[in-house]
């Protein structure tokens, strides 16, 4: 016998299931009174440095129809590229921004919206410069395991190229999944579930 | 932001998820999952800045009736419907480490299985002083506690005759952003549990089990609400000894 490693596993995800704004936007669906506002709505105060920029997008199912079910969330550097977290120990990132934002997808259209500002470069472990970016957590109906992926900026062209996770994409043309569309200040951000268009999604 | 300043840096990158544990995109039980199932591999990659950092949700921001269900929506003197329950445990890491300060969002149905929602459909009664969410923040040492009435299986039109066992969803918010996690709590000896599609999504029966909450007679309250049990784990974090970064821990 050796000792045991005495490691616990991971709580099993479950889908968010049909009624995911209920807990996480209560105010979004109806459920008015029990919290004063839903978190993550409001990004960008007046203090917030940095370039104000839209990203706007669907996420969409196997047959190209956007999921109206959805909660999107994101989490991004300041516009310095520090993260407001205790973890981040290179810097005291810009406190009039808390760098995280919570988007249902509309009810009607299945589009969700952030107002936030561009991130500035953070760096990858070996120290090389990320290009701008905002990572996406999605969840939803249908789908088991919250998905995490990556928006960059379509005008960063010469950081996206030396980026150490875009480089690391095997299929070249899946590169531009993770690249939005549209230009500043009003980015989009569609995410393909699957099909021929199938966002890279990332086990991170 | 004092709950902030007390926290320990950690900066190491998250064990590996174990996608074998966790249920996989594809589950053709699961009707919905066909259509929104990624096909294509996942890009793995060990977490990076980007990944390991996460939000500060502090203590202020909480009412003081956001963890009691059985009130938070209800009219002055009165309550919720149901049985009344009592939920709480510990949000640990794999390394068996409590997780002080993390955000934890819950929703469920009434006590006859209906959902406050314009897309709910099954035909029972709402309950006019219950909402179905709430939230609260581990303390310091992990530990977390709620009040609510205890949530009513309900149907589901996935197979012609399908229930959901009786559940309440969590959310949770640790320290990292790769350790977001949604999943759903269940109770002891609940038959249903086994007959869930959505439960069968998960292979391994263990995983399944770790879902299931205990009913914890010991802390039930006499004459007001028994309780249950509920542990989460959140992904454990590497030492951060041998990181290749400038700052070690
Ligand atoms: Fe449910």
């Amino acid at each position: 016998m050796v000792q045991a490693l005495d490691h616990l596993k991971e709580t099993a995800s479950q889908t968010a299931g049909p009624y995911v704004h209920i807990g996480l936007t209560p105010n979004f669906c109806g459920i008015g009174g029990v919290y004063d506002a839903d978190l993550g709505t409001v990004m960008v105060g007046e203090k917030t440095l940095g370039q104000r920029i839209t990203v706007s997008g669907r996420v969409l199912d196997g047959t190209g129809t956007p999921l109206k079910d959805a909660l999107v969330e994101i989490w991004q550097a300041d516009a310095a590229g520090l993260y407001n977290s205790p973890s981040e120990m290179r810097g005291s990132a810009d406190p009039a921004f808390l760098g995280w934002g919570r988007c249902p997808t509309g009810a009607e259209d299945g589009v969700f919206r952030f107002e936030t500002i561009k991130p500035g470069k953070v760096p990858f472990k070996d120290g090389r410069p990320m290009a701008p970016h905002i990572t996406f957590w999605i969840v939803a109906r249908g789908i088991n395991v919250g998905l995490h992926t990556r928006m960059y900026f379509p005008d960063e062209v010469e950081a996206n190229a030396a980026d150490p996770l875009l480089l690391r994409v095997e299929h070249r043309d899946r590169v531009a999944t993770l690249v939005a569309t549209g230009s500043a200040p009003n980015y989009i951000f569609d995410i393909h579930l699957q099909g021929e268009k199938e966002t890279v999604f990332l086990d991170i | 932001m004092s709950d902030r300043a007390n926290r320990k840096p950690e900066t190491g990158a998250f064990f590996p998820r174990d996608r074998n544990w966790h249920a996989p995109a594809l589950t053709p039980g699961y009707k919905t999952s066909v259509l929104r199932s990624p096909q294509k591999a996942l890009l793995s990659l060990d977490g990076t800045i980007s990944e390991i950092t996460g939000p500060v949700f502090g203590h202020s921001m909480l009412g003081e009736r956001d963890n009691d269900l059985i009130h938070n929506f209800a009219k002055p003197g009165e309550s919720a419907i149901g049985e009344r329950i009592i939920v709480h445990g510990r949000v640990l890491d794999e390394r068996r480490r409590p997780v002080p300060g993390a955000l934890l969002e819950f929703w469920q149905a009434n006590a006859g299985g209906r959902y406050r929602h314009k897309k709910e459909s099954y035909l029972a009664a709402l309950d006019p002083n219950f909402g179905g969410c709430g939230r609260t923040i581990t303390d310091e040492d992990g530990f977390y506690s709620l009040r609510t009435i205890k949530p009513g299986p309900y149907p589901w039109p996935n197979g012609v005759n399908d229930w959901r066992p009786a559940h309440i969803h969590f959310s949770i918010f640790g320290h990292g952003f790769a350790q977001r996690l949604i999943t759903q709590m269940y109770f002891e000896g609940d038959p249903m549990i086994w007959k869930c599609p959505i439960v069968n999504t998960i292979a391994d029966r263990r995983a399944i089990e770790q879902l299931i909450a205990p009913l914890d007679w010991a802390n039930t309250i006499p004459m007001d609400a028994r309780a249950y049990k509920f542990d989460i784990v959140l992904r454990g974090r590497r030492s951060t000894l041998f990181e290749n970064r400038m700052e070690g821990n």
